[in-house]
């Protein structure tokens, strides 16, 4: 056993997340003295905080692997990138919200706390390399989401939908952490990288590993809302405010891609030829009754949620792939779907206001009239998402076809790309409302300009990294090379 | 400065409809209907070097370009045109400068966004017949499908939203399975998007067959062949003038140029062993959609069933290259002239529907009657048209289908005999339709209110006969153009890639 001591904790690894945790605390305390006309001091400093832990995770990259706390913490690239992503999403969604927030009493110190918690624990869910933090980092983002989905209080809907999440996210938990267990029973070990030697060298209990795999897979599955563990996901996105559904379906997807890494390609790699087919199975239900069910939706918050749900198909694909370039093309897939995702649901708040949540599909109804540069945006939103060129989307799609062929699986492949037909009908579908029909609302957008700005940058960037897409790929690449296998 | 003649052809025409869409709405629509129409000239004036600088002796890929676009799976922006392709180019920057003085007046709402649609979509379609790398080429080809969607389902007919969706949904289908053979023959190539390098692949029969399949499905779809051409008649008919004319005038070859480009030269073996299959659908599109032609009601849909039939002789032409005993380059050039002819003929004829949708607003043949007594000039154009899409000696029609089936006789008489009979009904179709709405008495109020074509009609009316005179008379510039390219295409599917 080590001895701990202050230099073997290594805690400068980490400055990010503690410097993210103080400042947590701080506005936790400051928003208790502010009144609540004067909420925005908060919302400021949130943005600050998220800004400068950005910067902190910049200032601090580095292509070579950084082990913290005794080992169970780790800075690779893989953590760094994606932790930026989450940091982006997170900005994004406050920026986004914070019109539709103010208007409906969220505007709250509770909004901010919350939301940097979960991000904490997001970040360690990307840098954890020991299951108990793994599992705790988890636990951190889950509870944090939990509460903000009922963060509306007086709404049935948000209260019902908690409900769903947490009982269901609590025995996902429980899956997984009893995956974990099983896996520590036959490897004798919580450490990422002891697991994944004493498997290498064969000391570990086969059968007891197999199992322990199913029940963490399951665990997986209902946290990505992987199908059949997705019945939470179309709930919880219609019922919770809508700013809360756009973090939960951004940032966490990128969480949850790097937390699968650790688990699966890094600690048990050793039994891929048992998980990849697992994730087989997980991947093409999700396309196939992801794009299926997404058709027949007619509130556009659920059609994204059985949207996510087939792109997380597409994701697990990347991931079944088990080869640097399905690795690769998943981590591309997270980061874009993230950027994707987050402009969909900011447009969906920009057409809210107060009393009216603008979550029908109908009522994006000739958007192109009432407003033709944001009909252009969700437009692009739209093409990206169904992964049509030159939009980011497709690239990300492009990239795992690529590693599916590559390994010879052409009719998996077929496969996805005939889901993506199905997925296209219904995104046309929000195009053709936009474009093709009358408005039957003729308010005013009522968001405020930064969120107009903001929003228009992020649909832009779709657009911008479709036509330019080689420095992320090279990028993300680069990162998960050094990540996965630091003595190359 | 002919560095990047190419990169101009296509980003010249995007920006500009980019600006165009900068003048926002409806109130600066004049604006935007000169910027358009000085965009679209801007194109076609730097498409016109490609032809006059096209080196003809020579063939093979010009006009050059290459930058790597995105190293990670290599694939490149390279651009080039051989005498395949560099006709296409030019065609589709003519028919958008003939699409956006047709639009003028006819279009008065949303004008920016149409002409900006049209722009853009020229822009992108240049891209697809001069890209050189496989994913850039897929790039340009699917992006096209957003502004022509908008296009049908903005300002098309009353069931345009069912139209453009099924048009979408119907190419998005096929191009996503050619993605996969892409991404496949990526693999073969050892990691190369370069279409040449998967031209050069020896491949299996299993393989060339599968990578067949999966080229028929995304450019069988767009030329569009029998037994998926459905899509076709709802567009056409539902699509606005301009989208007629350039669904009918350019989307259509670019899925017979997939054909050249792909199918035959990458899996040539398997073209030759299945050529009986595409010669049948060709020849149930020439004969059976030349039928259904016969009895449409719907002047639009009539001309929609008469491009599927003339599209027909195109796929016809490709796969009589593997018949005969000694190389066929007649009937492949044949076709690609068929092509380009197609490309004036059906354009025009749009546009002759369009002129006397916007006076009358119906494309019934029984709302029409006596047009000819009210509309002399327009009457005497429409003529030389409906002359030219049955294929009349002396117009453009003739010498791609003459060509056709004399390289069809060369193959089996029967093919040659089933084809001419188009020679027979599409005089039939055109020239019946044309006396039904042209000749005769005035047949009621709408048609006795009549004015004949206003000079913007006039321009485009006589530009394209000019266009359909010209290659009618004197093919030579179109055909000595390809001559090269066709004979080394004609001998490098004549080779065996099987290992």
């Amino acid at each position: 056993m080590n001895i701990m001591t202050w230099s073997s904790l290594n805690a400068g690894v980490a400055t990010p997340e503690i410097f993210l945790l103080c400042a947590t605390c701080a506005i936790l305390l400051i928003d208790v003295f502010l009144s609540d006309a004067k909420r925005h001091i908060s919302y400021v400093l949130t943005l600050a905080a998220l800004v400068a832990t950005g910067c902190l995770l910049v200032a601090g990259y580095s292509l070579q692997p950084q082990l913290a706390f005794n080992g169970m913490f780790i800075a690779d690239p893989l953590a760094s990138l994606s932790k930026l992503g989450m940091v982006v999403g997170v900005i994004l969604m406050l920026v986004y919200g914070r019109g539709y927030a103010a208007v409906r009493g969220l505007f709250r110190g509770e909004l901010f706390t919350l939301t940097l918690c979960a991000l904490l624990g997001m970040m360690v869910m990307a840098s954890a390399v020991n299951f108990v933090v793994l599992y705790v980092g988890l636990e951190l983002l889950s509870l944090s989401l939990y509460a903000l989905v009922a963060l509306q209080r007086t709404s049935s809907r948000s209260t019902e939908a908690a409900m769903k999440y947490f009982i269901l996210g609590a025995l996902a938990s429980g899956l997984l952490l009893y995956g974990m267990s099983m896996v520590y029973g036959a490897t004798q070990s919580l450490d990422v990288f002891v697991i994944a030697q004493k498997i290498a060298h064969d000391e570990a209990n086969r059968l007891l590993t197999v199992f322990g795999i199913v029940f963490i897979v399951t665990g997986l599955g209902f946290k990505l809302g992987a199908v059949p563990f997705h019945m939470w996901a179309p709930d919880v996105y219609d019922g919770a405010p809508t700013l809360v559904s756009q973090l939960i379906g951004s940032a966490p997807k990128v969480a949850a891609f790097a937390f699968i890494m650790r688990i699966l390609a890094q600690a048990l790699e050793g039994f891929a030829f048992d998980w990849r087919s697992m994730l087989m199975v997980l991947a093409v239900l999700s396309l196939v009754i992801g794009n299926v069910t997404a058709i027949a939706q007619v509130n556009i918050k659920r059609m994204f949620a059985y949207s996510t749900i087939s792109h997380m198909g597409f994701l697990l694909l990347g991931i079944m792939a088990a080869t640097p370039g399905g690795y690769a093309a998943a981590f591309f897939y997270a980061m874009t779907y993230m950027l994707t995702a987050a402009a969909g649901f900011g447009l969906i708040m920009l057409l809210s206001r107060e009393g009216f949540e603008a979550d029908q599909i109908a009522d994006f109804r000739g958007l192109n009239k009432r407003s033709p540069w944001f009909a252009a945006m969700m437009l692009i939103v739209m093409f990206s998402m169904a992964g049509i060129p030159v939009f980011i989307g497709f690239f990300a799609k492009l990239a795992i076809i690529q590693a599916l062929v590559g390994l010879g699986l052409v009719w998996l492949a077929v496969i996805a790309v005939l889901m993506s037909v199905i997925g296209a009908f219904y995104y046309l579908r929000v195009v053709k409302v936009m474009y093709f029909e009358d408005p039957t609302d003729t308010a005013p957008i009522a968001a405020g300009a930064d969120a107009k700005l903001v929003l228009s940058v992020n649909c832009l960037l779709l657009l911008v990294l479709g036509m330019a897409p080689d420095r992320l790929l090279t990028a993300l690449t680069t990162a998960l090379q050094f990540s996965l296998h630091p003595g190359l | 400065m002919t560095g990047n003649l190419l990169s101009l052809t296509i980003w010249v025409p995007i920006v500009a409809g980019l600006v165009v869409l900068a003048t926002g709405g409806d109130r600066n629509a004049n604006a935007a209907r000169w910027l358009a129409v000085l965009g679209a000239l801007a194109g076609f004036l730097v498409s016109v070097p490609l032809y006059t600088g096209f080196d003809t002796l020579h063939g093979g890929i010009q006009f050059v370009e290459s930058t790597p676009w995105i190293s990670t799976f290599n694939i490149n922006y390279a651009l080039g045109v051989d005498g395949l392709s560099v006709l296409f180019v030019i065609l589709n920057s003519f028919t958008t400068l003939m699409v956006v003085i047709a639009g003028w007046q006819v279009i008065q709402s949303r004008v920016a966004q149409y002409m900006a649609a049209f722009l853009i979509m020229s822009g992108l379609i240049n891209g697809a017949f001069a890209a050189t790398d496989a994913i850039l080429f897929y790039v340009f080809f699917e992006a096209m499908l957003i502004p022509m969607y908008l296009i049908i389902g903005v300002w098309g007919g009353p069931n345009r939203i069912y139209a453009s969706v099924k048009f979408f949904l119907y190419t998005l289908l096929g191009s996503l399975l050619t993605l996969v053979a892409f991404v496949y023959l990526y693999m073969q190539a050892g990691g190369s998007f370069v279409i040449a390098d998967f031209q050069r692949l020896p491949l299996g029969m299993g393989a060339q067959a599968m990578l067949l399949i999966a080229f028929f499905f995304a450019f069988a779809v767009k030329v569009p062949m029998w037994p998926v051409h459905t899509w076709l008649p709802d567009a056409h008919v539902e699509a606005p003038t301009g989208g007629s004319m350039v669904l009918a005038a350019i989307t259509l070859k670019l899925g017979a140029y997939g054909f050249l480009r792909f199918a035959l030269p990458i899996a040539p073996d398997a073209a030759r062993e299945y050529a009986w299959v595409f010669i049948l659908f060709s020849l149930i599109a020439v004969v059976y959609i030349g039928l259904v032609a016969l009895v449409q009601t719907d002047m639009k849909k009539l001309v929609a069933y008469s491009s599927i039939s003339h599209m027909g002789f195109v796929t016809l032409g490709f796969f009589m290259f593997a018949g005969g005993t000694q190389l066929n380059p007649y009937a492949v050039e044949g076709a690609i002239v068929q092509m380009v002819s197609h490309g004036f003929v059906s354009a025009a004829m749009f546009f002759c529907i369009g002129v006397m949708y916007d006076r009358v607003h119906s494309r019934k043949i029984a709302d029409y009657g006596g047009v000819a007594n009210k509309m002399p000039i327009f009457a005497a154009f429409m003529m030389l048209f409906a002359m030219a899409n049955s294929g009349l000696p002396g117009t453009s029609g003739f010498v791609g289908e003459f060509m056709v089936i004399l390289g069809a006789v060369q193959v089996n008489f029967w093919y040659a005999f089933a084809a001419a009979t188009t020679l027979i009904f599409g005089a039939g179709y055109t020239l019946w339709m044309y006396k039904r709405v042209i000749f005769g008495d005035v047949a009621n109020d709408h048609v006795a209110e009549l004015k004949d074509v206003n000079k913007r009609e006039f321009l485009v009316l006589a530009v394209l006969a000019i266009a359909v005179l010209g290659m009618g008379l004197y093919p030579k510039p179109f055909t000595e153009v390809m001559h090269v390219s066709v004979n080394d295409l004609i001998w490098h599917v004549s080779q065996s890639k099987l290992q």
